[in-house]
């Protein structure tokens, strides 16, 4: 290192702004003062609450996450085609936005191209994100990052009007949550598409999940802190979710089977009614314990997860087409078996895994949806059977979500 | 503001002596680190303010081979307090010092391999990066990052990535900012709280680099350190390297320091399920048979966190092989690969007895 020990001194006697200083040897990716990328950081990086920071039309380069630590803060773009936020250069950081505070509310912007997640709010009440577009733009590859929209352990949650696009696990996802709705989203070309884990109290109506590997996922993982249950999903559109899974083998939704509308995995107190559900190959409708291969991957288990389905309410949908491809060998062998090669499963199937120590009072699965009929598989794929009888029962309804947040409308 | 930073600076040094050590509201914090009076550059050379203690860490967190000087300033007549597990608690007023450097060779290159004692006084040819305050106020503490340019560092809220020159090629150089401080110090999630990191007895618990000293007898002797139970009761971390300790008690060491500020029950990564601090954890939430969580490709393609017997099949391993942003971890301050922590985890992970599923 250059050392100039009077030089300085002489700088500082003589300079009043003391602005230049010996050039470092290392180089900076310091931008100009006038470049939004950089006051949008400082932005975030000073904000209280109370802050609304407005990021204005245009295309934004990232390098490295941005990062927003306090509450209160209200993040407002010009539109989800219009404001975008495009971390396709990015070098450092696990997440495009990362957030945790509450009381936050994010809306019309996009966030594109991150290398791991796009926006992950990890903690925090009332939390409002509204019209966010999340894209990886290259379309489903096993590259891109893992969620578009995430918020997890969080209480008041309201993700509408979004759109998620090409996530390599699920588009939205909502993890060890609380009191949530999902309205008015679009999600495609994801593993899945919108996926609700863990999470107590959901919501999830009048969104389009197409050309997903699975379109609605409502799922339990085993030894993570909060299990969920309580979860409607109603009015929503699942169609032809029937692309490739594209996710990296190891995690949950590689499982998935491709042309998966609606799955159930190791969830209770889940209805499904007043949704659209059309052409997704494998079922319109799939339960299953967390034992079931194939379904989403057998692992061991600790002895305190409970892996069963239980109380799910299957009413006044409407299904059309699918069953007739299923997306594993698996589920193949079990179609051909029962209906031939030619023929298609009905609009749900089950696992057929019950948990041994069931009350008998407990209904595992009501259906109460016209036509429509339930496959058993069987335990272990070994009697697969249709016995509607078995699922004409009702499970008490749940009551709507309500939420506090004052972004709600 | 920044005028009234240089007059500070002029007043408080001088261009030359010992400055006073500063204290700044937190709507004030000065541009220039050495208004500070904590560390600053004399004749070229790195200066610590007198009243400060040097320390160092058994194992500590991996950064990029950099060499690192800590430094705490508790204030006259005041001291800190001993806590069991968790970081002691200080005074207000305190002012905690890490300051990273490279060892650079006659082109002014990094050298990645180079290794130091930790006695300022055997510091070599370095290149100064970086220099993190966390500085405690009534409040709690702050985090705040300056970025070396010269001979003095500056305040860089947003921190930095630059571009480093090392004898092996460039190293992409992130400086964090000040909530990717928080990423790190916030180790309690929920509440958000900055506080140090290392600063806790199973860390501190080993010898002075200066005066070969027990750092608590020593911190206690300077009458700055109160609470603190007999040495003997106090559990130490191992060093990384030291061939001496277990297997075992290097590598949760190694966790401990690397991976527990996030992966605590009460840390950002308890989303996971994967609890890493050096607390009594059952197997599973240590990662053994473990299925990720919200992984993504992070999962490297495999099952469980850690497989008994095959690190070539574990996640946690795996994603410490790696310097890809989207599945390395930690998920910051590094973009090199620490090939010995590696390897320590490696024969670990090996060294496990049992099968998953």
């Amino acid at each position: 290192m250059t050392i100039r020990p009077y030089a300085i001194c002489i700088a500082l006697l003589a300079v009043a702004g003391c602005s230049e200083q010996t050039p470092p040897a290392a180089s900076s990716e310091s931008a100009p003062a006038e470049d939004f990328t950089t006051t949008l950081r400082t932005a975030l990086e000073t904000a209280k609450p109370g802050d609304v920071i407005d990021i204005p039309e245009g295309r934004y380069e990232f390098k490295r996450s941005l990062v927003l630590k306090s509450d209160g803060v209200t993040i407002r773009g010009q539109g989800m085609d219009k404001s975008v936020l495009s971390f396709a250069g990015q070098i450092a950081g696990a997440e495009g936005l990362s957030v945790s505070g509450s009381d936050f509310l994010i809306e019309d912007l996009a966030i594109e191209d991150t290398v791991g997640d796009a926006l992950k709010v990890n903690e925090g009440n009332n939390i409002v994100i509204r019209r966010v577009r999340t894209e990886w733009t290259n379309g489903p590859d096993v590259n891109n990052g893992a969620y578009g929209i995430y918020p997890v352990q969080t209480t008041n949650v309201l993700v509408e009007g979004s759109i998620a696009i090409a996530a390599s696990d699920a588009g939205i996802y909502v993890g060890q949550s609380r009191d949530v709705i999902v309205r008015n989203n679009e999600a495609r070309d994801n593993v899945a598409g919108i996926e609700i884990e863990n999470t107590i109290g959901a919501d999830v109506y009048e969104n389009l999940a197409e050309n997903n590997t699975g379109g609605i996922l409502v799922f339990n993982m085993p030894q993570i802190p909060q299990r969920g249950h309580s979860t409607r999903v109603y009015n929503n559109k699942v169609i032809a979710n029937n692309t490739e899974n594209f996710a990296a083998p190891g995690t949950a939704v590689s499982g998935v089977p491709k042309g998966s509308g609606i799955i159930i995995n190791s969830n209770d107190r889940v209805e499904i009614f007043a949704n659209e559900v059309s052409d997704n190959e494998t079922a319109n409708v799939l339960i299953s314990s967390y034992f079931s291969a194939n379904y989403a991957g057998q692992r061991e288990l600790a002895e305190s997860f409970d892996p069963y389905p239980e109380e799910i309410y299957i009413y006044d949908n409407t299904f059309s087409g699918g069953g007739n491809a299923p997306g594993s060998d698996y589920l193949v062998q079990v179609r051909d078996a029962v209906y031939g090669p030619e023929g298609a499963f009905p609009d749900i199937i089950w696992d057929g895994i019950v948990s041994p120590e069931k009350p008998v009072e407990l209904n595992v699965i009501c259906v109460q949806n016209g036509e429509a009929e339930l496959l058993n598989t069987g335990n272990g794929f070994a009697n697969p059977s249709v016995d509607m009888a078995t699922h004409d029962c009702d499970v008490p309804k749940l009551a709507a979500i309500e939420l506090e947040a004052a972004g709600a409308e | 503001m920044r005028r009234f930073a240089l007059a500070a600076l002029l007043l408080l040094t001088g261009c030359g002596g010992s400055p006073a050590v500063g204290t700044f509201a937190a709507d004030a914090y000065p541009e220039r680190l050495s208004a500070w009076g904590i560390v600053w550059k004399e004749d070229g050379a790195l200066e610590l303010a007198p009243q400060s203690f040097v320390y160092d860490l058994n194992t500590a967190l991996f950064t990029d081979y950099a060499l690192k000087l800590r430094t705490i300033y508790i204030p006259p007549d005041s001291r800190a307090s001993y806590v069991d597990y968790e970081a002691f608690e200080f005074p207000v007023g305190s002012i905690v010092s890490k300051t990273f450097m490279y060892a650079v060779d006659d082109k002014g290159r990094a050298l990645l391999d180079a290794s130091w004692d930790g006695n300022p006084a055997t510091l070599g040819k370095t290149e100064v990066i970086e220099t993190r305050l966390l500085v405690r106020q009534a409040e709690g503490w702050d985090a705040l990052p300056y970025v070396w340019r010269g001979d003095d560092a500056y305040l860089s809220i947003t921190g930095d990535l630059m571009t480093l020159p090392t004898t092996t090629g460039d190293l992409n150089y992130l400086v964090p900012s000040k909530n990717e401080c928080a990423s790190c110090h916030a180790t309690n999630h929920t509440s958000g709280a900055i506080q140090p990191v290392g600063i806790k007895a199973r860390h501190l618990h080993r010898a002075h680099p200066v005066t070969g000293e027990n750092q608590i007898t020593l911190w206690e002797a300077r009458g700055q350190l109160t609470g603190a139970p007999a040495l003997a009761d106090i559990s130490a971390n191992a060093l990384w390297g030291n061939a001496e300790a277990s297997l075992e008690h290097r590598a949760r060491s190694y966790l401990d320091i690397n991976c527990g500020h996030c992966h605590n029950p009460q840390g950002a990564a308890d989303t996971s399920g994967l609890l890493l601090d050096y607390q009594v954890h059952e197997p599973g939430a240590l990662g053994v048979c473990k299925a990720p969580i919200a992984a993504g490709r992070g999962s490297g393609g495999f099952l469980y966190s850690i497989v008994p017997g095959a690190a070539d099949r574990s996640i946690l391993t795996f994603r410490m092989s790696t310097s890809d942003p989207a599945t390395m971890m930690p998920e910051l301050g590094r973009t090199l690969v620490h090939e010995e922590g590696l390897s320590l985890l490696n024969r670990w992970v090996d060294s496990l007895q049992g099968e998953c599923l």
